[in-house]
């Protein structure tokens, strides 16, 4: 077992899968012979050659384009978005075809195409390096939604989105990509996607999160020692694992969910109503969701304002376990 | 007509001086006044300052991610020392010197790289649009500005740039193509830097040169020395010229090269060699312009040395001030969202602040 982080895990798992199936593909802006802009495609383009891992031009809408074509005609293109801001021109194209191939179809087209994109912020950087956009793909029928947390869950779930019959949108938290290691076993695996993690159980209150926040949650979790916090890492964003969500709600009965997206009509707005659908009665406080403020993520000198801190997370559990019918 | 002269399809380089500032192309000299040598020359000279040491002051992290121009100076003073003051300057983000010579001031441009928008709100007056950060999609904009400047009958010109990546994306087809069939007054400068991040210039395209691109949109396209400043002044002057007579777009490509790394997170070393950089160091645009004025007796040794000790006190004294400026004020985040805020924006944001106050923060 090796300790990696977050980028390695995923380097590993893109080379040990291509070794598997020769069908896969890889390329991107920068992707081939640099190996990434974060090197998360290091050293493949020298072992599977020209062919299989390459550098393509700067064209969004043509990369995923092209992979949809590539799809349809028998390979398993995984593709990098180099940020999540520069995916709008392949906006088009993922959600006008890649989303709907199968269905227009009546099923003669799959498409096992992965488009990977880190994202969120917290990286100190330029405009359009620091969005958080999971709501633009959980929106959309026929696309599912990956977001690992740790270099593990990266590594399991990206083998199962590579082999996964449908296009999946695999967004990286770039803020986790070199903040810690964790061991990871050598040989691949899979974790199925569509099933949130427990990552620490509790029968106060249940958080939900994801991607970077998740640390974020663990850390305001050490600050409110007296409160039972159970911690949902959902992990996949679409399909959301509703089964894990009510059965913790129907537990603690209050529910805290934190993310980086926008607010409005964000993902914490989709949980609360199935929430609200499913588990209402069990309810002992209005769920709470705290997000980022709809307002345009800011320049690295006002960041501080819009990043969610542990403080804060801290801060609205109590409140909620403050409250009183 | 320089551009019926130089035929991009048979790689014809648009040149004035050689590398070491000899006028080889004299009938081509353009006719600048002193006065305009020497504000290109100082704005080069400051615009190279200010470039390395803003790599020096986020080495030190003092100062963010940051795309240095160190190389590609002539290719935005050029353009921009013929351009006039009502003219727009559309940026892709690695035109600080273009900037600094349309009235940016250095504090500003400054303090967009130190991570502050105010750094992106240019002086009334100053037709400059922010740095736009999404390839190739400024050029839409320029054929926008353009196009409204002739429905206006107002006597203005579009120059935008992109770099040679940027040609291979959709956008800079969309914007060019737009404009062609507006006869909109626009002019397009590719810096042609050879390198879009580690990606070759010939990965980005197969054709042999990037403005040969022209032909199909049915407008003049020229390859120009972009390290040659004069070359550039001349060839926009004719651009500008010929937009102002209802002619429509030209694709003006300038051939330079990035000497520093892509951005301050970038390590050029991993895909391009020493030696092909040292080449370009020998084709200096600021020595070659340098030279020149020299010879023309417009500056001396010791005014240029005078000259340059000013200029990296000034930059130091300008960096100073955008350190003291601090943090953006939390209110500043939201204000800007709307021209009237709705309630729940407001809502967000008094809620932080009661958050704010109740931990004592
Ligand atoms: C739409 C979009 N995709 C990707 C990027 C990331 N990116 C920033 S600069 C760059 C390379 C640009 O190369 P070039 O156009 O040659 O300009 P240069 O950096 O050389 O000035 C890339 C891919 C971006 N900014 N926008
Ligand atoms: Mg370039």
């Amino acid at each position: 077992m090796a300790t990696l982080n977050l980028l390695e895990a995923i380097n590993q798992t893109l080379d040990q899968m291509m070794e598997k199936d020769d069908k896969i593909v890889v390329y991107g802006e920068d992707v081939g012979f640099e190996g990434g802009v974060f090197r998360a495609t290091a050293g493949l383009q020298k072992k599977y050659g020209e062919e299989r891992v390459f550098d393509s031009p700067i064209a969004e809408a043509a990369i995923v384009g092209g992979a949809i074509g590539m799809a349809a005609n028998g390979l398993k293109p995984v593709v990098e978005i180099q940020f999540s801001g520069f995916m709008f021109p392949a906006y088009n194209q993922i959600v006008t075809h890649l989303a709907r191939y199968r269905n227009r179809s009546r099923g003669k087209y799959n498409l096992p195409v992965v488009v990977r994109m880190p994202y969120g912020g917290g990286v100190k950087a330029l405009e359009h390096h620091s969005e958080s956009l999971e709501t633009l793909f959980a929106h959309i029928p026929g696309l599912k939604l990956v977001i690992p947390s740790t270099p593990y869950d990266a590594k399991g779930l990206l083998a199962s989105a590579i082999d996964d019959p449908d296009p999946v949108i695999f967004m990286e938290p770039k803020r986790n990509y070199r903040a810690f290691k964790q061991e990871v076993p050598d040989e691949l695996y899979k974790i199925p996607l569509g099933k949130a993690k427990i990552v620490q159980e509790g029968s106060d209150i249940t958080v939900i999160c994801w991607g970077a926040l998740v640390r974020e949650v663990e850390k305001a979790v050490s600050l409110v020692p007296s409160v039972s916090v159970e911690v949902i890492d959902l992990r996949t964003i679409a399909p959301l694992d509703v089964d894990t969500i009510i059965e913790s709600v129907k537990k603690t009965g209050r529910v805290l969910i934190v993310h980086e997206a926008y607010k409005s009509f964000g993902p914490g707005a989709e949980i609360i109503s199935i929430i609200n659908e499913k588990a209402f009665l069990y309810l002992e406080a209005a769920p709470v969701r705290l997000a980022g403020f709809d307002v345009t993520v800011p320049l690295p000198k006002g960041e501080h304002h819009f990043l969610i801190e542990p403080k804060q997370i801290a801060h609205e559990i109590k409140k909620i376990m403050a409250f009183q019918p | 007509m320089l551009t019926k002269e130089y035929d991009p399809l048979k790689k014809q380089m648009f040149q004035i001086l050689d590398e070491l500032g000899k006028v080889i192309n004299p009938k081509a000299v353009p006719k600048i006044d002193k006065e305009t040598l020497l504000r290109m020359y100082r704005t080069m000279s400051l615009g190279r300052i200010a470039d390395d040491k803003a790599i020096q002051f986020q080495r030190q992290g003092r100062m963010l991610t940051y795309a240095p121009n160190h190389g590609q100076e002539a290719c935005q003073i050029g353009p921009m020392a013929a351009s006039r003051p009502q003219d727009w300057l559309v940026l892709a983000f690695r035109e600080f010197n273009a900037m600094l010579y349309k009235g940016v001031t250095l504090e500003q441009a400054y303090l967009y790289w130190y991570g502050n928008e105010a750094g992106s709100r240019f002086d009334d007056g100053v037709n400059v649009l922010p740095v736009n950060i999404p390839i190739g999609s400024q050029l839409s904009h320029a054929a926008g500005l353009a196009y409204a400047a002739k429905v206006q009958k107002k006597d203005e010109v579009s120059i935008v740039y992109i770099g040679d990546g940027g040609t291979s994306h959709g956008e800079f087809h969309e914007g060019l193509n737009f404009a062609a069939v507006l006869d909109a007054p626009m002019i397009v400068v590719i810096q042609n830097n050879q390198w879009a991040i580690s990606t070759p210039r010939h990965k980005a395209t197969k054709a042999e040169t990037l403005a040969q691109k022209a032909i199909a949109y049915g407008i003049p396209g020229i390859q120009v020395d972009g390290n040659d400043v004069l070359a550039m002044y001349a060839v926009t002057k004719e651009a500008i010229e010929r937009a102002r007579k209802g002619d429509g777009p030209t694709l003006i490509e300038a051939v330079t090269y990035r000497i520093g790394p892509h951005t301050t997170s970038d390590n050029p070393k991993l895909y391009r060699s020493d030696e092909e950089v040292e080449l370009w160091v020998k084709k200096d645009p600021i020595v070659r312009f340098r030279n020149y004025i020299m010879e023309l007796g417009l500056l001396t040794e010791e005014q240029d040395a005078a000259l340059q000790d000013e200029q990296k006190q000034y930059v130091l004294d300008t960096f100073k001030k955008v350190e003291d400026s601090g943090l953006v004020p939390l209110e500043d985040i939201f204000r800007y969202t709307y021209e009237t805020m709705p309630k729940h924006l407001q809502e967000q944001l008094n809620d932080y602040k009661k958050y704010l106050k109740s931990e004592g923060l």
